[in-house]
């Protein structure tokens, strides 16, 4: 918390950089939102579907009010639907791990499980943030990812301290998933600049926290972490996967096939 | 429950009566997903202002993605606009952010009426809406609204809904 807050005054970023900055965060809720509600209806049982739409629906819900923040910083008119819908692969700057496929519901469940723990600590930096704007919506956002820790890790220690296929299962996603973990916790030129203006935490300082919650879930979930691996994906400067292209195929069809449609 | 400062926001202490009379029907305006508070028992109401002629009214929403932020804000335009005030502008606060604390005793009460029981501190114990038996078990704690867990009674063995603490 302090992180964010401590930092002196700095050259106050460009609108573009913070403009980039903000759609890091929106676009890494946006798309893991949207990764979960393609389980609407697929869930092992219907106690998780609801959870996992819950969970969607917060994310989009944080998605909305930073996308329509960005769209103000860039004053170019775009508002949140537009950057949501309107903008290609490339152009999406949500870190890698959120837009890998869902795989099985241990896949699914690993991939949260990073993300959340990653996503509190950010937030409750954030709270602080010199960007009021920022620090109003991850006032909100940190009350909600509580809730999404607790369920991921939930089920990830019953998955891994479970049978041997589900252990065996979760040891997988974790050791396919790791290699893009590194993104979160290193920081860029501009993670630094951010930091450096009190608007972002300084991710280095994050990097033992988070280190430190995964490494408590994995011990009680009986998981190995995995090596560390330096995967050149680099989702929040714009390169992504393939995976990103395909499901932003599905997400913006409508939108783009009939621009403007309300209902 | 209610904190003195929320206490202080949520309750209309004005004497202006346009502002008054905002309140008044703010009374009337349901949540869509629970039909029997209002939005000034859950604590949504953050204000109503009148400054140079312009009424405003400041609502705060549960969870960032609840779907029925936007219905209370029309279901609030449209009940004012049938009671005559149709330039009111209705306005979303982030900060604070909502809090179950600010939920009414009258909210309270209704809720356990309706059958869902009401925000309980972490670690304190819930209360079956049904046969009030305070064993039960949490199943998830998402349930069908983002306000929401779901429990089941260990008694009557009936599910039921839990106001979830945020």
């Amino acid at each position: 918390m302090t992180s964010a807050a401590s930092a002196p005054e700095a050259r106050s970023p460009s609108a573009e950089s913070r403009f980039q900055y903000v759609l890091r965060l929106a676009d890494t809720s946006l798309v893991l939102g949207q990764r979960l509600g393609e389980w609407v209806g697929h869930a092992p049982a219907l106690e998780e579907d609801l959870a996992l739409a819950n969970i969607a629906l917060d994310l989009i819900g944080q998605a909305r009010l930073l996308l329509g923040y960005a769209g103000e910083i860039e004053g170019r008119g775009r508002d949140e639907d537009a950057l949501a819908f309107l903008r290609d692969a490339p152009e999406f700057r949500n870190a890698s791990l959120a837009e890998q496929p869902n795989g099985d519901f241990g896949q699914t469940i690993v991939r949260q499980c990073l993300i959340d723990a990653w996503q509190l600590e950010l937030y409750e930096a954030l709270s602080g943030s010199s960007d009021a704007r920022l620090a109003e919506v991850a006032a909100k956002t940190v009350k909600e990812t509580r809730y999404h820790l607790r369920f991921s890790t939930g089920w990830l220690v019953r998955l891994g301290d479970g049978t041997a296929e589900s252990h065996a299962r979760a040891q997988q996603a974790l050791d396919a998933l790791w290699r893009f973990t590194d993104e979160l916790i290193t920081p860029d030129a501009l993670d630094e600049e951010m930091a450096a203006a009190g608007i972002g935490p300084s991710l280095t300082a994050l990097r033992p926290r988070w280190e430190q919650r995964i490494a408590a879930v994995l011990e009680e979930a009986t998981l190995k972490r995995p090596a560390a691996s330096r995967y050149p994906w680099q989702g929040k400067r714009g390169v992504h996967t393939e995976h990103l292209g395909h499901m932003l195929g599905e997400m913006q069809h409508l939108a783009r096939t009939f621009p403007g449609a309300t209902w | 429950m209610v904190s003195e400062a929320v206490a202080e926001v949520a309750r209309p202490r004005t004497t202006d009566l346009r502002e008054e009379r905002v309140w008044r029907v703010l009374r009337s305006v349901m949540d869509p997903e629970i039909p029997v508070v209002s939005v000034v028992d859950l604590g949504i109401v953050r204000y109503v202002r009148c400054a140079e002629g312009q009424l405003r009214v400041g609502i705060t929403p549960t969870y960032s993605g609840c779907p029925a932020t936007e219905v209370i804000q029309r279901s609030i335009h449209n009940a004012l606009a049938r009671h005559g005030m149709k330039d009111v502008i209705v306005e979303t606060v982030l900060s604070p952010p909502w809090s179950s604390d600010w939920l009414s005793e009258e909210g309270r009460r209704k809720l356990e009426a309706f059958g869902i029981c009401p925000p309980v501190a972490r670690g304190a114990k819930v209360t079956c809406p049904r046969c009030g038996s305070h064993d039960a078990e949490c199943l998830s704690e998402f349930g069908s609204t983002p306000c929401k867990a779901h429990y089941r009674c260990s008694d009557c063995l009936e599910p039921f809904d839990v106001f979830k603490c945020i």
